[in-house]
């Protein structure tokens, strides 16, 4: 069985577009899947209506094995959901949170010290345990909001994105927490993302959302085979040198435009680098830069969508969230 | 204890713990009632002369005011932090969990209630150091802190219902200066039947807030009075029974899952 199936799914906005656009999910148990695109693509809209904050308009969706609409509070109990801002009490301290967490998902009240503990050693904050949760930083609020999601142990975890805002180090600790939870407890992970590394780095299949519909869908190796073969672009030591160096790479494959150098597009793939390395070397050609381009997940949303999603701004899809503007249609 | 009761429990420990860490919050519904207690006491003693006023102790007339007074701010208090909750999404974090809904106000309200009869010992406590001694006794007492209770319960679903309803902080306080008019133009600072102006003892004899009053006044100064004790119950009924209504159903459109 799935852990997150989700069949035609609909929502649309009362005078506002479709936001979601009859997607169909199968995530895996124990996998991280990765849900990618820009802006108002409809990424935290389907995280609403798959963590049950926001009925569907049409279609359905299954999570841990029970139905969004028709069983809402089942589904709750299996899932946990950092959503896209952490939505924290500035005026409560984290331990006073995980605790009040604890409390909510009906846990046995001797085990939610411990648990509460557990959880703080866990995100690193076990010294500000005890502080304001106004006072926290960005990074700081984003593994409380996480150690809250996992209060209940759920089999299915929803991070809406969780490194929006996070300087690199982080995001890097977030990316090995998750990490660690699905491959050692074997939670589901959905995760909502715009940062192209994230996705690569993280997920072992990747969604791209566009205007509400998936464009595609696979592994994220599978995603770039699609797109095409690696490419190497090499910049001469001696600028008088290019066309002796265009001429070996072409040897390999095809060229393509290089605003520093030369590069072409591999005909047998990375293989070939050894091979272009030796020409060079054989004919005494130094070269100040030679690198191997492989084809980004960048280059597959181009190629899907026409558009680049590099240097998107950070995404605010605020009409999707309960208790906004914005009303069912 | 059930989970439920539990939850609840927790919840309006929330509502009460922030409500002490902003000072702002505490101070102001003690402080502002107080001073305008000492305020009025001083300048309408002489209304004690007038023929028929019910009382020679101005603070004792007065007194009731700052029950009402209390239970306002307790209104702007209540729907301000369930509108920061909604702001912040912290309304969805609790929407996420299994919990019943009708937690959340429960909660919001049991901290509302409990800061409420906070409040009243404090108002009466200050009484007591000025010398009004409650005419009901120490049973009157019990009777005005149960309908202290009842008033903050009724305001505070008032408060929670307009955040519900808005989703912001800033509209609720919007409102309080409209029911703060509502205190003023009741009998807050003169008998009804001692208020000259006809107009004005109209629209003070149509604001339920004078009978909120009258109540309290009651079991403060005359002692037994069925009549008060009816309408001052049946009004604060009227309007928790009205108010929880209402904020229930914003409840369930706001967290519609």
């Amino acid at each position: 069985m799935d852990a997150i199936e989700a069949e035609h799914l609909v929502r649309e906005f009362k005078n506002g577009p479709r936001a979601v656009d009859r997607i169909d999910l199968a995530v895996r148990s124990g996998e991280i899947y990765g849900f990618l695109g820009p802006n108002g693509a409809g990424k935290s809209t389907t995280v609403h209506m798959l963590t049950t904050l926001l009925p569907p308009t049409a279609g359905t969706a299954r999570v841990a094995g029970y139905d969004v609409v028709h069983e809402g509070p089942q589904v709750r109990m299996r899932i946990g959901a950092a959503l896209q801002e952490a939505a924290l009490d500035p005026l409560l301290t984290g331990r006073e949170h995980l605790r009040l967490q604890a409390s909510l998902q009906a846990m046995p009240r001797n085990e939610r010290r411990a648990r509460a503990g557990e959880l703080l050693a866990r995100v690193g904050l076990s010294e500000a345990a005890d502080r304001k949760v106004g006072g926290y930083s960005g990074g700081m609020k984003r593994r409380l909001d996480l150690a809250l999601a996992l209060v209940h142990r759920p089999p299915v975890l929803f991070l809406d994105e969780p490194t929006t805002g996070l300087d690199i180090q982080s995001r890097t600790a977030l990316w090995g927490e998750v990490g660690r939870l699905a491959r050692e407890e074997g939670v589901t992970v959905f995760l909502t993302t715009q940062y192209l590394e994230e996705a690569d780095v993280l997920a072992d299949r990747v969604g791209i959302i566009d205007h509400g519909r998936i464009v595609a869908e696979g592994t994220p190796a599978e995603l770039k085979a699609q797109v095409g073969r690696p490419s190497v672009e090499a910049v001469p030591a001696d600028p008088a040198d290019r066309k002796l160096v265009g001429e070996i790479l072409a040897r390999f494959g095809e060229p393509i435009t290089s605003a520093k150098g030369v590069a072409v597009r591999l005909r047998e793939g990375e293989s070939d680098l050894a091979g272009i390395v030796r020409a060079l070397d054989a004919d005494e050609l130094k070269v100040e830069h030679l690198q191997l381009h492989q084809p980004s997940l960048d280059d597959v949303f181009l190629a899907k969508t026409g558009r680049s999603l590099e240097g998107e701004a950070p995404e605010e899809e605020q009409s999707a969230r309960p208790g906004l503007a914005m009303e069912p249609a | 204890m059930s989970a439920f009761a539990d939850q609840v429990f927790l919840l309006a420990r929330r509502s009460v713990v922030r409500t002490i860490r902003q000072p702002a919050n505490v101070v102001f519904p003690l402080v502002f009632p107080m001073l305008l207690l000492a305020v009025n006491s001083g300048g309408l003693k002489a209304e004690t002369r007038l023929p028929g006023f019910p009382t020679k102790s101005f603070v004792a007339f007065a007194l009731a005011v700052p029950f009402i007074q209390g239970a306002l701010f307790a209104t702007m208090n209540a729907g301000t932090d369930l509108a920061r909750d909604i702001q912040t999404g912290f309304l969805s974090r609790l929407s996420l969990t299994p919990m019943r809904g009708i937690a959340v106000l429960a909660g919001q309200l049991g901290g509302v209630v409990t800061m409420g009869v906070i409040q009243a010992t404090v108002y009466l406590s200050v009484g007591l150091a000025v010398g009004v001694r409650p005419a009901s006794g120490a049973l009157g007492v019990l009777v005005l802190f149960g309908f202290a209770l009842l008033v903050s319960l009724g305001f505070g679903a008032l408060g929670a219902f307009a955040a519900l309803r808005t989703g912001s902080g800033e509209a609720v306080q919007s409102i309080f200066p409209a029911f703060f008019v509502f205190l003023f133009i009741s009998s807050m600072n003169i008998p009804r039947n001692l208020i000259a102006a006809g107009w004005f003892r109209d629209l003070a004899t149509a604001n339920p807030v004078s009978y909120l009053i009258e109540c309290v006044r009651s079991l403060l100064i005359t002692g037994w009075d069925g009549q008060a004790l009816a309408l001052g119950f049946g009004i604060a009924a009227a309007i928790t029974v009205v108010a929880l209504a209402l904020a229930s159903w914003a409840l369930r459109v706001r967290m519609a899952r």
